[in-house]
């Protein structure tokens, strides 16, 4: 029998049936997280690259813990909390998180396509860990792939971030 | 102001798309919608080399959902003359496959899901051929036939562009040379690594048959050659292209010949815009792998000066050549930017066919792998000679007054060259002259562990490589600038700093340069940006394109304003006299209602001036094992002035971390010989630095203000 599974993008509650059909709100079983963000919520910032859980492009929160939504069952989310690339920015002001501003400021990025998938991650990090290591940090970035070397750069703005954080809490 | 009197250049600019970029507003190729777009697969033959002697597409076509199913047997009628390699001879389908993952046959549908079911429902079966994977067994007169359509493994030297390539370098007297030589070097090397640059964005295109146009959206860097590159293969048919930003490039996502081609014949057939997106299997497997290179060859030595250099290259093109004449012509040239100060030359190259993946361009065109088997060799004669590579290098590269042929064996005279101060500016910083013992010693062992010191170099006279245009639009009326100048951004920031240009010209603020989408609707001519062109090529197109309409628009000024030209200037979209500079004046005032002017710039090749970089790296070396990590890194190199410094400083850890650091010590496709198949079609096996591998990186950089422009850059590549 079909069931109904609700979640959470970005703040909105979203419901969708697990079966077969065309209509867009039923979902097949092996539809991935990745595919029914970009595809049925017309979340695109979330990208597919590698498919296999490797590149790190599709990264989004679930449940606060950065995962690869390439890896995610659509089914196996009934309940939880995503939030993608799309969900940092402030939808009423447009004001952008500050970890985004910072990667703007410190020029983190050339392409841009690895780009949300890496700031999805540094959030997940920063939810778990408000105070990483820089080794932590690198640790942590090791399963987000990057060609045009801007690791340099992302980590001097991971370390940014978690020096205004510190300023914060001290 | 900057110490040069500059407004912007010099001076970092935050990139127009970055704020798309950071929340995932920015649109590549697959986030792009399209009305009644369908999906594109294929079917590869999992033989390197085979005759299909049986095939039903019926069930394939039955599925519901599927647009259209083709092969060999069912081409539409104005497709059959297209063709793939280079020569363009070889149809699109073909009933013979000619390495493992040739494709077969294509599948347009509603989804790529059911695309991808339905090629599994085609039903083929094969007749193996023999195949030959190496170039020494391919140029045998027996060897197998890698197509029927040509006469042997050997590609034709047939012209490319327009231009007749260079395909055998010839200077001086090599065997008197020889003879004069301290030290002779015999040998052969390879690199055959079938490198593939896996730029995060796998290569992809949308194509839609319209009226007699080809309109494409491709994930190519040169959004403006592309439609001549694919149009020669389509017998002239005219290509319209649109590109968004290119998630990568390094060079391996220009033409994209196979799937463009694949692409347009099922947009022909279905009569639809059909997409094709290449999966990350299929990029590392089937997209164009950096092309194999071979050398037999000698290298003589006289003092501490290459003295002669002979041999006979193959190039490895694979099964599908996109574009090696090119990279042969490019490559040769190159060389003798390397070698300076040899006169005496016998270089000749031959193109050669296997049975594996198709080639194309991978970071750099035909020069890198050249010198990859070249300067091994040279090396070792520097070795031999006991010289300081350092000094080697600053003895043996080209200065001002060398000179080389290039692509089309013309002769062009190296100017305003002077590498020494930045090669030993570099080696003071990193520490050469510590840590470097002589050749073959360790800096330092401890255990099973040594630290060893090496040093590279790279100059590409490509800087100046093909032609650009662009127009340049004031309109007087909004204070805006409209910059027509198609290029593409493959994350290099070329579409933000190329409008710095225009704004220093004009004397106005950055955001107000507005750049027209990258569409040839739209644009006039550039070759885009591949090897290392653009900051001096598509440079200077737009600087003359703003600097003709300044002049037409003070031109136009004058009449009204009862001056001359030279009596005027133009500063933030206001027009004053010298002489009240206080005093600004609206030009909407001063020209004919709603009026613009348009001022146009071109740039003609020119490869008489390289860039240059320098590296140096420190690594440490398991002894029992070989494992080999970077300890550190000092890059090199003279920009002649720096238009961007963050963009500038990440192409340099572009050039040192993926180009060259992973080129040697990572990236490799492993080609089973004995099933003619990639093992490493997928991110575990084929290896690349993740974020937790990256050495220390430090940089000198020179501006050495060489006369080549009114900017004076070269660029960094």
């Amino acid at each position: 029998m079909d069931r109904k599974i609700h979640m959470k993008v970005n703040g909105k509650e979203v419901s969708f049936i697990i079966g077969h059909s065309e209509d867009p709100w039923v979902v097949p079983d092996e539809e991935t997280l990745l595919t029914t963000l970009r595809e049925r919520l017309d979340l695109t910032g979330s990208k597919e690259a590698c498919g296999q859980g490797a590149c790190g492009c599709c990264t989004v929160l679930k449940d606060d813990v950065a995962v690869p939504s390439c890896q995610v069952l659509t089914a196996n989310c009934d309940g939880a909390d995503i939030v993608t690339i799309e969900g940092l920015q402030d939808p009423v002001t447009g004001e952008l998180d500050r970890l985004q501003e910072i990667m703007v400021e410190k020029y983190a990025f050339q392409c841009g396509f690895c780009t949300p998938g890496i700031i999805m991650t540094l959030k997940g990090l920063f939810i778990k860990n408000p105070d990483p290591t820089t080794e932590e940090i690198k640790e942590e970035l090791s399963g987000n792939q990057c060609r045009c070397i801007s690791q340099y750069h992302v980590i001097e703005a991971a370390e940014a971030y978690r020096a205004e954080l510190d300023a914060q809490e001290g | 102001m900057s110490e040069k009197g500059y407004r912007h250049i010099g001076k970092n600019v935050t990139r127009f798309d970055a704020v798309d970029i950071v929340t995932g507003k920015t649109i590549f190729l697959n986030d792009y919608k399209m009305k009644d777009l369908i999906y594109g697969k294929s079917l590869k033959c999992p033989y390197a080399h085979a005759r299909i002697t049986k095939i039903d597409i019926s069930k394939a076509q039955a599925l519901p959902g599927v647009h259209g199913v083709l092969y060999y047997g069912n081409m539409p009628e104005m497709c059959k003359g297209w063709g793939l390699n280079q020569p363009p001879v070889c149809p699109v389908l073909r009933r013979e496959a000619s390495y493992a993952g040739d494709v077969v046959a294509l599948v347009a549908a509603d989804t790529e899901q059911i695309a991808e079911e339905a090629c599994g429902l085609i039903q083929i079966e094969y007749e193996e051929l023999p195949a030959v994977f190496n170039t020494w067994d391919a140029v045998k007169p027996d060897a197998p036939l890698v197509h029927e359509e040509f006469d042997s493994n050997i590609l034709p030297n047939v012209p490319f562009i327009g231009e007749n390539m260079m395909d055998h370098l010839v200077r001086g007297d090599v065997e008197k040379a020889f003879a004069e030589c301290d030290y002779v070097l015999d040998g052969e090397d390879a690199y055959d690594s079938l490198g593939c640059p896996m730029a995060m964005e796998p290569p992809g295109v949308i194509m839609k048959y319209e009226k007699g146009r080809m309109f494409a959206w491709p994930t190519s860097q040169v959004a403006m050659m592309y439609g001549g590159a694919i149009g020669g293969r389509m017998q002239g048919l005219p290509i319209e292209t649109t590109t968004f930003n290119i998630g990568g490039g390094f060079g391996n996502k220009a033409e994209l010949p196979l799937i463009s081609m694949q692409t347009a014949v099922l947009a022909v057939a279905t009569g639809r815009p059909v997409k094709m997106n290449m999966t990350k299997t299929e990029q590392l497997a089937i997209h164009d792998q950096r092309i194999g290179m071979y050398i037999k060859g000698k290298v003589g030595i006289k003092g501490d000066i290459i003295h002669a250099i002979q041999g006979t290259i193959y190039l490895d093109c694979g099964a599908y050549n996109c574009c090696g004449q090119w990279q042969m012509g490019v490559g040769l040239g190159e060389c003798q930017v390397a070698f300076g100060k040899c006169q005496n030359w016998d270089l000749e190259g031959k193109l050669v066919m296997t049975n594996h993946v198709q080639t194309g361009a991978v970071r750099g065109f035909g020069g890198q792998e050249i010198k990859a088997v070249l300067m091994p060799m040279t090396m070792k004669a520097a070795a031999k000679a006991g010289v300081d590579p350092v000094d080697f290098i600053a003895k043996n590269f080209s200065e001002t007054g060398d000179g080389w042929f290039w692509r089309e064996r013309n002769w062009y005279e190296c100017r305003e060259t002077d590498w020494k101060p930045v090669i030993y500016d570099a080696a003071e910083k990193f520490g050469w002259k510590d840590k470097w013992k002589g050749w073959n010693i360790p800096t330092s062992t401890d255990g099973h562990k040594a630290v060893g010191v090496g040093v590279s170099v790279h100059g590409n006279a490509d800087i100046g490589e093909d032609n650009s245009e662009a127009y340049v639009r004031i309109t007087p009326a909004t204070g805006l600038v409209y910059l027509h100048a198609g290029i593409a951004e493959t994350g290099a920031g070329q579409r933000s700093n190329i409008r710095k240009y225009v704004a220093e010209v004009l004397d106005m603020p950055v955001e107000k340069v507005i750049l027209a989408p990258c569409t040839t609707e739209a644009n006039p001519f550039d070759a885009g940006p591949i090897g290392s062109r653009c900051t001096l090529t598509l440079g200077t197109a737009v600087t003359k394109a703003a600097e003709d309409a300044l002049r037409k628009l003070l031109e136009a000024a004058a009449g009204p304003l009862h001056a001359s030209p030279d009596d005027l200037f133009f500063r933030d979209g206001m027009i004053y006299y010298k002489s009240r500079s206080d005093k600004p004046i609206h030009p909407a005032m001063l020209l004919p209602f709603a009026t613009t002017i348009t001022g146009y710039g071109q740039y003609l090749a020119d490869y008489s001036k390289s860039n240059f970089n320098i590296y140096f790296a420190e690594v440490e070396v398991d002894l029992d094992t070989g494992e080999t990590s970077l300890k550190k890194v000092l890059v090199g190199t003279d920009v002649g002035q720096i238009i961007d410094p963050a963009t500038l400083e990440m192409q340099i850890h572009g050039g040192f971390g993926a180009a060259a650091a992973d080129t040697g010590l990572l990236e490799e496709n492993v080609l089973d010989k004995s099933t003619g198949r990639i093992l490493t079609g997928n991110m575990i096996d084929y290896k690349w630095r993740t974020f937790d591998d990256f050495p220390p990186v430090d940089t000198v950089i020179h501006e050495s203000q060489p006369e080549i422009s009114r900017f004076k850059a070269t660029g960094f590549g």
